[in-house]
């Protein structure tokens, strides 16, 4: 060891020249929450993946009708279950877009010939002659406004009443806690039944019977969040400056429930979308001639064995509606906050 | 003394998103048979990292040993399978964690997770194992133990939960015993009441304790000697009285100025500037060197090597070289030099 | 424990109350229902209704009288099967609606422990990934699209288990797998969670401090931590059974309480559907009760603090 540090030459033994402010330096990149959380969104290659789907299918839903020209309710009875024929697709063997169709005893025949028809039916038609491209389109925007609605329930009623019950405390707390534990213990498919019984049938029904049911999920996250934040030193801090109760809760609460909030309204959603297309599919959602995916569904599955296009496209419309949902809100759940456990 | 564990060079890496952390570069001490060690230094040095280590406990998929050598009876501790070390674990060497209320299974019984260890190393029979896991309930000084065994951990308060664990790591009569911060989530009164138990147990059952902590009350209360950790790195390691009556590196320094002390009211006390450094880019010189109020030019060129102070006291600062400066010591260590018993001078 | 155990039970039976009112004054409202001006009954039929719940008498008779009824568990008559009491029609279809429940819920439960935590124990391998892949799928894709392509596939096209019907065990293979993503996603997804919190928890490091093999630390200490909350998704699993069965039986044709419970909606045989909906509502609020209490006794950290949940 003594050897070659004698070597050493005596002017390295001067004073340092340190630069103090050095010492305190922060030498990572500071980001904020919603930065850093972005960053862990795209590091999610599911997640993003299931936001470009989703993005496309939302063009889609819009576009669509437009683009096909035709209305999604005008029969044409000559030009029942056609299967899907699209230009320039058409000769290519192995996609199934050759306005062919196999038989169940095994013959090719094409019914466009066969009925003469020369326009083209991108998916085909149903069994009134009535546009499947369009009306899947009509569909998919069904689920989407059923998606925004849920999301505009949770994030209204749910926020509010948790965020409410919470921070309060006390009696009122007491009260509200007692309303939810009753309402929890009724399914949502019970209460949804009842309330589309009543009303007719239709968009404005499930909506109704959503606003009843769908944000007790929410209250009750957001009030045990508030519960937790309510006692903490900075939330005491701005009381102890004399803010506002408004102040508190939408300076200090809100913003540090904003991670549950997303996460929540994005598991939500799917749910709402699978459960407006249950309902179509058991005949208490939309009503014929409007078309909802689940109707769409319910309609092609009454005739499978024969046109097994008209349900297999709706149903690969709403399975990736939801797959990429779920897939987003997992992404989402994981970079908002890696240990949600409430 | 009979040397029980020599840690040689020892350098472990994590494996992170933004890149590899050396998070201990070099680690070399050896361990006593009977004596306690302690390791301080503040989070973030290595110190659980190098004791977890000892224990083969870090994550396997993220951690990795790049270098050197724990050897334990002859044999290379970093070398052996998971199954050889499953069988070293709780019997040779056994490990007591810091937070009491977490590290007990809270769905299995007490005596059931007394008697784990003892069935599984020492083949004794189910009602064998019984009585010697009350005998250490006993030991340990938990009141009633044979209506204590049938219960669950959360029918136990701090306090006692931490004696159960010191209970588990005793079971086998190690020769070696970890303490990871044992007493740093309990009260004071409890804590002393452990530090008590630990130090009567030691005596009884003749077991190695390497006692890790940032206390250094703590230290100077149950150490023989001590080890001060920077940076992953061990910067001074020396006796107890060489220690604290006699530190040679300005890290130490620092830490003893931070102690509150009795017989200097007046004095502020004292805080080391800026902040550990960085294990993903570690310095080129030596770690400290940028907090180090006495750091010279070479400081921040080369890592300084161990410098021997007396036979039992290394400490790694170039102010140990022939060549450098005589430097001041801050006024508390000083003080505490004047008390150092064999009178030894700073150099 | 008592005190919360009455607490939860008057809970129970508020809410029950509250379902069963709801549903007596929305019915009120609509018209053509047997409250109502029930102009599908014939005379016979009304004569029934009007001697049960005293249709010409003040709302609130009526409402006394249903309540009464409902106590007894008399839930009307469906009138599209002349005179047969509601509650004879479910006691004669639950049998397959229960066989058919349990069956997916206890294998699709099963396979989804496995999946999870095999997927826990190799984190970050194709293990992993492909039971994450197939608990994403399970939940996300309707039952109704999955059961339906099933049957077609699976049973029409290769023809490997009967279409429709339940007359056997082969019966019962496609609806209990159409029946059972939910479970086996939900199943899965929670283990995983839960196995890898549990592996990284202190108590998990001092067993492997202990010296404990591989196989100890995953199946002794940590699978039965691990399968103690499993216990509060059983309330999902059973609302995802009660809305699975709908579409399921009916795809199936399997004579359970979910296909006449759709069959009945097309036909506005409101007494059925009110009957099956109260009958869910109770059983689903049962359940959550059972699933509470369950909750209290495996698990000693709550078992004898009681009602601090």
């Amino acid at each position: 060891m003594a050897s070659n540090l004698e070597k050493l030459p005596k002017e390295k033994f001067a004073p340092a020249i340190l630069d103090s402010s050095k010492s305190e330096e922060i030498n990572k990149p500071s980001l904020s929450f919603w930065q850093d959380a972005w960053m862990r969104v795209r590091k999610n290659k599911a997640a993003v993946v299931s936001l470009v789907v989703m993005v496309l299918l939302i063009i889609m839903a819009f576009l669509g009708p437009l683009i096909s020209g035709r209305e999604y309710d005008t029969q044409n009875v000559a030009h029942a279950n056609l299967p899907p024929k699209i230009p320039g697709l058409e000769n290519v063997s192995w996609l199934p877009f050759d306005g062919e169709k196999k038989l169940p005893n095994g013959n090719v025949i094409n019914p466009y010939e066969q009925k003469k028809v020369d326009e083209y039916y991108w998916f085909g038609t149903d069994p009134l002659g009535r546009d499947l491209f369009t009306r899947l389109w009509k569909g998919t925007q069904v689920s989407l406004y059923i998606a925004f609605l849920a999301a505009i329930i949770d994030m209204i009623i749910g926020v509010a009443y948790g965020a409410i019950s919470g921070y309060y405390g006390g009696r009122l707390d007491n009260v509200m806690q007692r309303i939810t534990e009753v309402l929890i213990g009724i399914p949502t498919l019970v209460v949804v039944i009842l309330m589309i019984l009543v009303l007719e049938p239709g968009i404005l029904s499930i909506t109704i019977a959503m606003s009843i049911t769908g944000w007790v999920g929410m209250s009750r996250v957001v009030r045990a969040q508030t519960l937790k934040l309510r006692e903490q030193e900075f939330v005491l801090a701005s009381k102890t400056l004399g803010n506002s109760d408004g102040r508190i809760i939408f300076k200090h609460l809100l913003p540090n429930l904003a991670g549950v909030i997303i996460i929540n309204t994005m598991f939500t959603i799917p749910n709402a979308i699978f459960f407006e297309a249950f309902l179509s599919f058991i005949g208490l959602g939309l009503q014929a001639p409007n078309a909802s995916l689940g109707t769409l569904i319910d309609e092609g599955y009454k005739v499978l064995r024969l046109h097994p296009h008209e349900m297999i496209i709706p149903a690969i419309v709403i399975s990736v509606i939801m797959v990429a949902f779920n897939m987003l809100a997992d992404g989402l759940r994981d970079a908002l906050d890696p240990k949600m456990r409430d | 003394m009979e040397k029980i564990l020599e840690v040689k060079d020892l350098n472990i890496s994590f494996h992170t998103f933004a890149g590899e952390v050396k998070a201990i570069r070099g680690v070399d001490f050896d361990l006593y048979k009977g004596e306690t060690l302690a390791i301080v230094g503040e989070s973030g040095s290595g110190k659980s990292v190098t004791t977890k280590s000892i224990m083969r406990l870090l994550p396997p998929g993220n951690s990795e040993i790049k270098g050197g050598q724990m050897l334990f009876n002859g044999k290379d501790l970093a070398k052996l399978s998971d199954k050889q070390m499953q069988k070293i674990r709780g019997k040779d060497i056994s490990m007591i964690f810091q937070d009491p209320m977490t590290s007990l299974n809270p769905t299995i019984k007490i005596g059931k997770q007394i008697m784990e260890p003892i069935v599984r190393h020492q083949n004794m029979s189910k009602s064998a194992a019984k009585e010697r896991a009350i005998e250490l309930l006993r030991l340990v000084g938990i009141p009633q133990p044979e209506k204590r065994f049938e219960q669950y951990p959360h029918q136990f308060s701090g306090g006692m939960r931490q004696r159960v664990v010191i209970a588990i790591a005793l079971a086998c009569n190690p020769k070696v015993l970890i303490a990871d911060e044992p007493t740093t989530a309990l009260d004071v009164t409890i804590q002393a009441q452990i530090l008590e138990l630990m130090k009567d147990l030691q005596k009884k059952i003749d077991t190695s304790i390497i006692f890790i902590t940032h206390d250094l009350g703590v230290v100077a209360n149950v150490a023989d000697r001590v080890a001060v950790m920077y940076g992953g790195k061990i910067v001074e390691i020396g006796t107890v009285d060489e220690i604290f009556y006699n530190p040679q590196h300005p890290y130490t320094w620092g830490l003893i100025s931070s102690m509150p002390s009795l017989d200097a009211k007046d004095e502020e006390l004292y805080a080391i500037p800026g902040t550990p450094p960085n294990l993903l880019h570690p310095p080129k010189g030596d770690a400290f060197a940028p907090r180090n109020q006495y750091a010279m030019q070479i400081d921040l060129e080369e890592q300084p090597p161990m410098f021997k102070v007396s036979d039992t006291h290394y400490a790694a600062t170039w102010l140990l070289h022939p060549d450098a400066p005589k430097v001041e010591p801050p006024e508390a260590v000083k003080r505490r030099m004047r008390q150092f018993p064999a009178g030894k001078e700073v150099k | 424990m008592t005190r919360y155990l009455v607490k939860r039970i008057l809970y129970m039976l508020v809410t029950l109350f509250v379902i069963a009112s709801l549903t007596f004054f929305l019915m009120k409202l609509i018209p053509g229902t047997p409250f109502a001006s029930a102009n599908k009954l014939s005379p016979a039929q009304m004569a029934i209704m009007k001697a049960k719940y005293g249709l010409d008498e003040p709302v609130a008779v009526q409402y006394v009288k249903y309540l009464g009824n409902l106590v007894q568990g008399d839930l009307g008559i469906a009138f599209q099967f002349g005179n047969t009491p509601v509650s004879d029609l479910l006691a004669n279809r639950i049998g397959p609606s229960i066989h058919l429940g349990l069956q997916a819920m206890i294998i699709g439960s099963i396979i989804g422990m496995i999946l999870g935590v095999f997927a826990a124990l190799r984190q970050n391998t194709w293990v992993d990934y492909s039971s994450t892949f197939l608990a994403v799928i399970g939940k996300a894709i309707p039952n109704f699209v999955f059961a339906g392509l099933l049957q077609f596939f699976v049973a029409v096209k290769l023809g490997w288990f009967p279409v429709l019907f339940w007359k056997g065990p082969e019966y019962t293979v496609l609806p209990t797998i159409a029946l059972m993503m939910f479970p086996v996603a939900i199943a899965a997804r929670f283990m995983r969670t839960e196995m890898i919190e549990i592996l990284g928890s202190d108590y998990i490091t001092l067993a492997k401090a202990k010296g404990a093999s591989y196989f100890d630390i995953a199946f002794k200490h940590a699978l039965r931590n691990a399968l103690i909350p499993l216990v509060t998704v059983l309330g999902p699993l059973t609302a995802s059974m009660m809305t699975g069965s709908l579409v399921v039986e009916r795809i199936f044709a399997i004579p359970g309480i979910g296909e006449q419970f759709v069959k009945s909606i097309s036909v506005n045989d409101y007494n059925v559907i009110m009957g099956t909906n109260l009958f869910f509502a109770a059983l689903f609020v049962v359940i959550i009760l059972i699933v509470d209490i369950l909750y209290g006794v495996i698990d000693p950290r709550i078992r004898l603090a009681g009602g601090k949940k």
